[in-house]
């Protein structure tokens, strides 16, 4: 593999100098330096670094750090659980208006919707608490950035830090979910010392990256990702500086959305750090930092305690993704969870490589950010929304492979990746907690995991200059629980409170309409015993602008995202549905009866003369929009629970009545008779057509062995893109690598793959219709004279 | 002693087996793969996520690709329940979904001293209720193990 900046910035700053020295003088190689010698290395080092990048240390660590010297004279002098508790009660106040604050005067679509965070850090920076709305995610992922600023900037003269002091970040490399988030990051001092942190966090959306919206499909390189703040000042002393604003504002397609909500960031930091001083005032700086502390070790202390509940045993659960969002591939996320005593590890090893050319890679930290959602939203939603939530759970994963990605690979869509860190722990609790007496949230089957929704961008029928995207994308299926159905639409895995926003509003401020919005899909549902909440479909269409393109960014139209739950099924695959060529508002002012619309009669009855129907898979690159043309997409839905046939007759019947479900669904997938007038259910006729369908399968089911000498292949179907490794008994990964000879299949453990990028399709789809025109010339004698 | 490991799973701790829960099927050896007492089906997906958009006219039809993906249904031999699915590539080995360390769990419940199905339920809420008794309640009440509660 290529050395890493990552391992460039350390080889330059804190790496193995003493290896390095040694490495450049091969006749003193095994010459030992002096105590001397090593400090003058060391000097030089430090004085001479070229570039401070990620720092290893800070971002392979998701635990807590120790009790400072401080922290342990304030908790010395007595902590009182009951004081303890009122401040943990006035901080999640505070953190909630702070949040309010932010979605309250936000600018960007995803602050509006309530995708975004406030909370307090201990002065190392661990997440000692977050607003009770919001994206649980931040908590395991923001000690990176102070961690980095106290190691590195704190005690640098060129920058330092004061009171009234604020830090931006984005980029994912140093610590965040994905990289279309913005921090602002003010400490707390109290006599010169820091003794608290206090962050928003917001997803902005547009960050200048090679696509509008902040979350490029299209990046092949990390430079296409737009933005790249490492944590740095840009309030300086409560200053907002100018300069680096105006730097910020001209690197991104939405300079007033970047002031604005800069602003509202500071404003909403500044609020609770008001509340957070009266909190001082009235118990003390002593028993204020005490609080934070013992709030963090309470945590991992009960994390602990709740694991060792749980059976010991290896719960495995291997996810399959079928896109790099501009081909279909299958890349696998491995993940094996296994539980003894009081120590829970997390293996993720098996998961295929980083694709160097393509946008679905994430670093580790914001797989486990997704990780922490579904322990802090799914596993144990009533503890405090911690970095010590996550501090017990030991994760294992090589770097170098799409969910643990190394620092030269794009990452524009990182949360293909890292919503696969959410779906494997989701899942895999289902298994792990169903014989617990004690558990703290449902049995659930497994929620809809991707982003299906419109991104957007172009300029406005008010002449700016926008990049943002729909909130459909937070009205995903739930999970089938237990004892009943999933609900439809009802919020996206990283968000419980996220709402789908008001179209009507959105529509004030964009140049398109969503033609149908929220209509449920017929069938797109999780069959099961309960059957999963479905999802809605969306067709958007866009007039009266110079300039306007739609995107997705979703995988998920070959393989199913989301599959079921002890005998239920997944949720159906979703395609992206195009017609061009013609103007559908034309269509629709000369015969308003035409507006009667949804996917499956647009597509299937193709109505409208003229127009060019297409299907692809969901990942669309920034694509230009004429007046009129159709773009249709459908949310997907949870998983089913349980065995379809036994699901209750009536809920069937029901379903059936709503037009939520086809017939051929009732019969040859629930198993149900019906009076198709009345849609009464024939319970006789059910009950033997059910006692038939279970016959059948023990008719047709083979014994597992014998299945599995006729089934179970020694590699991957040949002309599949396959990466990762074949089976869960292997070290080995599987992968097709591009050389001068065409793709070649290659297996080999990661430190020894090649490094995998894939040809550009376009050039892929010329070559096979430059092949066939030769074919056919050749078939009918035609001589045609190419110069090349 | 047996305990609901799944909604159709059941663990006997004096048998070490995996049983079916609703017919108590034997399934193999609790330390091991249940899957193996079980029986597989190589399902198309399409038969169960139907095409909702025309398939003749197009590649991407809310339907997923039987190349790409196949549905394993584990079926339970005594009865037909369907057990567990796993959505593979075609080809790909089944996953050993769950593997349990049988003394850790019996030394567990032991300790608990309470007779899971009147303890397990499916999780917090009025509606979360889950019903062992018919599975478990006779088997628990009547056992005569040395570890049983009864």
């Amino acid at each position: 593999m290529t050395l890493t900046a990552n391992e460039r910035s350390t080889t330059g700053a804190a790496g193995d100098k003493a290896g390095d020295k040694a490495g450049d003088t091969a006749d003193d190689a095994s010459q030992p330096l002096t105590a001397q010698e090593q400090q003058w290395v060391d000097q030089f080092m430090d004085e001479t670094t070229l570039f401070l990048g990620p720092d290893p240390a800070i971002m392979r660590s998701h635990q807590i750090t120790s009790r400072s010297a401080y922290e342990e004279e304030c908790i010395s002098k007595g902590v009182d659980p009951i004081k303890v508790d009122r401040i943990r009660k006035r901080l999640a106040g505070a953190l909630d208006e702070g949040y309010e604050m932010c979605e309250a005067m936000g600018a960007a679509p995803g602050a509006k919707w309530g995708d975004l965070t406030t909370a307090i850090y201990t002065a190392e920076g661990d997440v000692t608490y977050l607003s009770c709305h919001g994206v649980i995610a931040f908590s395991a992922i923001l000690h990176h950035p102070i961690r980095y600023i106290m190691k590195y900037w704190k005690d640098e003269p060129t920058v330092g830090i004061n009171p009234g002091d604020g830090f931006i970040h984005n980029d994912a490399r140093y610590g965040n979910v994905h990289n279309t988030d913005q921090s602002m990051i003010m400490p707390i001092f109290r006599e010169g010392k820091i003794i608290a942190w206090v962050a928003a966090t917001i997803h902005e959306g547009e960050n200048g990256a090679c696509e509008p919206g902040g979350m490029p499909s299209g990046s092949e390189t990390p430079f296409d990702d737009g933005l790249r703040m490492s944590p740095f000042k840009i309030v300086e002393k409560g200053d907002l500086r100018r300069d680096l604003l105006t730097f910020l504002q001209h690197s991104v397609r939405d300079p007033k959305l970047q002031l604005a909500d800069l602003k509202v960031k500071i404003g909403a930091v500044q609020r609770i750090q008001e509340r957070v001083d009266s909190i001082i005032d009235e118990v003390g700086v002593e028993t204020f930092v005490a609080a934070l502390r013992v709030t963090v070790e309470d945590v991992e202390q009960e994390v602990k305690r709740r694991i060792s509940e749980l059976p010991d045993g290896t719960v495995s659960f291997n996810q399959f993704m079928d896109s790099t969002l501009k081909e279909n591939i299958l890349i696998k996320f491995a993940c094996k969870v296994t539980v003894k005593g009081d120590k829970m590890t997390v293996d993720l090893r098996g998961t295929g490589p980083e694709i160097l050319n393509r946008a679905i890679n994430s670093p580790l930290c914001s797989v486990k950010s997704m990780m922490m959602q579904a322990i802090l939203a799914f596993w144990w939603p009533d503890l405090p929304r911690c970095t010590s939530a996550m501090s017990p759970i030991d994760i294992i994963s090589d770097e170098h492979t799409w969910a643990d990605a190394g620092y030269d690979a794009p990452m524009g869509q990182s949360l293909q990746a890292s919503f696969r860190g959410f779906s494997a722990l989701q899942t895999a609790f289902a298994k792990m907690q169903f014989s617990n007496p004690e558990k703290f949230s449902n049995v659930l089957a497994p929620w809809f995991n991707q982003i299906n929704t419109f991104l957007w961008g172009g300029l406005t029928q008010h002449g700016d200059q926008v990049g943002n995207l729909c909130a459909d994308l937070n009205g995903m299926g739930g999970g089938a629980k237990a004892f009943r159905d999933g609900e439809d639409a009802v919020s996206p895995l990283f968000c419980a409170m996220a709402d789908t926003a008001e179209q009507e509003v959105m529509e004030e401020e964009v140049p398109f309409m969503q033609l149908v919005s929220k209509r449920i899909v017929r069938d797109n549902q999780g069959f099961g015993k309960n059957s999963g909440g479905m999802g809605y479909e969306m067709i958007v269409a866009a007039e009266g602008t110079p300039m306007w393109g739609f995107m997705t960014v979703t995988s998920g139209s070959k393989f199913s995202s989301v599959t079921g739950m002890f005998g239920g099924y997944g949720c159906s695959t979703t395609p992206l549905a195009m017609v061009k060529g013609i103007n559908i508002y034309d269509v629709i002012r000369k015969d308003s009866s035409k507006f009667d619309l949804s996917m499956e009669r647009i597509m299937n009855e193709q109505p409208y003369e003229g127009g060019k129907y297409t299907t692809s898979h969901m990942g669309l690159q920034f694509d230009v929009a004429k007046d009129g043309e159709m773009y249709m997409i459908a949310q997907g839905s949870g998983g089913g629970y349980g065995d379809v046939l036994e699901r209750d007759p009536e809920a069937v019947a029901k379903d059936l009545e709503l037009g939520r479900i086809s017939p051929k669904v009732a019969t040859s997938i629930y198993g149900v008779v019906w009076d198709p007038e009345t849609f009464v259910v024939d319970q006789e006729a059910t009950t033997r057509l059910r006692h038939d369908s279970r016959q059948a399968r023990i008719a047709r089911g083979k014994p597992y062995k014998e299945f599995l000498e006729g089934y179970v292949k020694s590699e991957p179907p040949k002309d599949l893109l396959y990466y990762g490794s074949w089976g869960d008994d292997t070290e080995e990964l599987t992968a097709t690598h591009f050389t001068n000879n065409g793709p070649e299949r290659v297996k080999a453990t990661i430190d020894k793959l090649p490094l995998i990028m894939l040809p550009d399709r376009r050039e892929v789809k010329i070559s096979a219709l430059e092949d066939r025109i030769r074919e056919l010339e050749l078939k009918h004698g035609e001589v045609v004279h190419r110069k090349s | 002693m047996r305990i609901p490991m799944t909604e159709y799973l059941i663990i006997d701790l004096d048998t070490e087996r995996w049983n079916c829960k609703v017919c108590n099927q034997d399934l193999g050896e609790a330390r091991g793969n249940y899957k193996e007492g079980t029986l597989v089906y190589d399902r198309d997906p399409t038969e169960i996520h139907q095409s909702i958009l025309d398939p003749e006219k197009y590649e991407f039809t809310f339907a997923p690709d039987p190349t790409f993906c196949r549905i394993l249904e584990f079926y339970c031999p005594g009865c037909g329940t369907q057990l567990e699915t796993e959505y593979v590539p075609p080809g790909h080995p089944p996953t050993v979904d769950m593997l349990w360390d049988i003394d850790s769990l019996r030394e567990t419940w032991i300790k608990r001293g309470t007779k899971p199905e009147t303890v397990i339920n499916y999780g917090p809420g009025e509606e979360a209720v889950a019903d062992f008794t018919p599975a478990l309640g006779s088997y628990n009440t009547h056992n005569h193990s040395p570890h049983s509660f009864s």
